[in-house]
């Protein structure tokens, strides 16, 4: 789970999530915090699901 | 004027013991020059001789690396060498992996400096390029007429205490060291003239190449998650409030291994950063938003995934040197492996 998706893509990640911004990948500070949870279980979520895919090479997982 | 004192290190295959069934030989020590020596003797010419060969099988060596380096250190000390050739080893892994680790001894140990020779991608050049100068050479023994001159060349060149140029004027390995120089146009007109042969297609050298980062077949896809057990792996440096290990704010030469067993939500007053490449504001204010436990906790709860583990790693990913990241994930990962995680979340900021 990254926000500077090319430099996973560099280092060989294989299963990419795209996040929010680099001092809070997984959150918005800006956000009440209800919602930035929920923001945070969504990207999470969709963590998951990518593990449970299968992928022949790297991949990103946009939505 | 007497010759300068060269000592030998090669593999049994070279030493002319035998192949793969005498890998397992000990070492041993030859007066004179031996299989390829004999060539280096006609390029060190009349001002440095081979004064002795030390040859051990690779196998022997790779399996007993310790007691190896230090015998083998041990013979070549008795010969009171100015110089210590190792190889070439071209591609050949093990061979290229002992005559780095006893460039890597003779160096820090005798204080002598090291020839060597190898393929670019002999694992034995990545670790130990530091300590030799590793003349770049071919894949395969058919490159040692190449190899020899180049790697007599260089050697005779530092025997007489002459400067080395650079990696690419003398054709070895970069040692990763940094040289200051002043350059005659500015960094600004370098670029662009850099930029303007690149559109040309034309040839340019980069003042700062990238790292090689390897590439890994992805794992097989986790078959049900409800069942599997999660790691959190961060580059992030989240590390318990006070950062206990002192994890370095940039370059870091370690990661932390921390529990959170029954932590079901990182506070300000629990966790932090220990980052320098970000703001680290929002990460000490809620640290979740850079290692998500409080959602794992929930989602474990819930049934949505198996476990979370109870241990997350953390390393500060700012400035850190690839080949330490490399290091520090191989250990993480065994670990991991070892607790039977079944799949892991790594963020990074």
């Amino acid at each position: 789970m990254c926000t500077i998706v090319p430099i996973s893509l560099t280092v060989g990640a294989n299963r990419i999530v795209p996040t929010v911004a680099i001092p809070h990948p997984l959150g918005n500070p800006e956000l009440p915090a209800e919602e930035e949870k929920a923001l945070r279980r969504r990207l999470v979520t969709k963590a998951l699901r990518a593990l449970t895919t299968q992928v022949d090479g790297q991949t990103v997982f946009e939505d | 004027m007497s010759k300068f004192r060269v000592v030998h290190y090669i593999n049994q295959y070279f030493g002319q013991i035998g192949g793969e069934e005498k890998a397992n030989i000990p070492p041993s020590c030859k007066e004179g020059p031996v299989g390829p020596g004999m060539a280096f003797k006609a390029v060190l010419g009349n001002e440095a001789e081979i004064v002795a060969t030390v040859i051990c099988g690779d196998s022997w060596f790779a399996e007993n690396m310790d007691v190896a380096k230090a015998k083998v250190v041990e013979m070549i000390a008795q010969h009171k060498p100015d110089l210590v050739i190792t190889g070439p080893a071209f591609n050949a892994g093990r061979y290229g992996t002992a005559c780095g680790a006893v460039a890597e001894a003779v160096s820090q140990e005798l204080n002598v400096p090291v020839i060597s020779g190898m393929y670019p991608e002999n694992p034995g050049a990545e670790m130990y390029r530091r300590f030799a100068l590793i003349v770049e050479t071919g894949d395969n023994a058919a490159a040692m007429r190449k190899a020899v001159p180049a790697m007599g060349k260089l050697a005779l060149k530092v025997l007489r205490g002459e400067e080395v140029g650079s990696p690419k004027e003398e054709g070895y390995i970069p040692r990763g060291i940094r040289q200051n120089y002043f350059a005659e146009e500015r960094g600004s007109k370098r670029a662009v003239d850099m930029l303007v042969a690149k559109l040309k297609g034309e040839e340019f050298h980069t003042e700062y190449p990238m790292p090689q980062f390897d590439r890994v077949e992805p794992n097989p896809a986790v078959a049900d998650i409800t069942k599997a057990k999660i790691g959190l792996v961060t580059s992030g440096g989240i590390v318990p409030k006070g950062n206990p290990d002192h994890i370095e704010s940039s370059s870091a030469s370690k990661f932390g291994k921390y529990d959170i067993e029954g932590v079901t939500n990182l506070t300000a007053e629990t966790h932090q950063t220990a980052h320098g490449g970000y703001d680290p504001v929002y990460a000490n204010k809620d640290a979740d938003r850079v290692l998500p436990v409080d959602v794992l906790r929930e989602m474990e709860k819930e049934g949505k995934i198996g476990s979370l583990h109870r241990y997350y790693y953390a390393t500060v990913g700012n400035g850190t040197a690839v080949a330490s990241a490399k290091r520090y994930a191989a250990e993480i990962a065994q670990e991991l492996k070892n607790d039977g995680v079944d799949a892991v979340i790594l963020t990074s900021t």
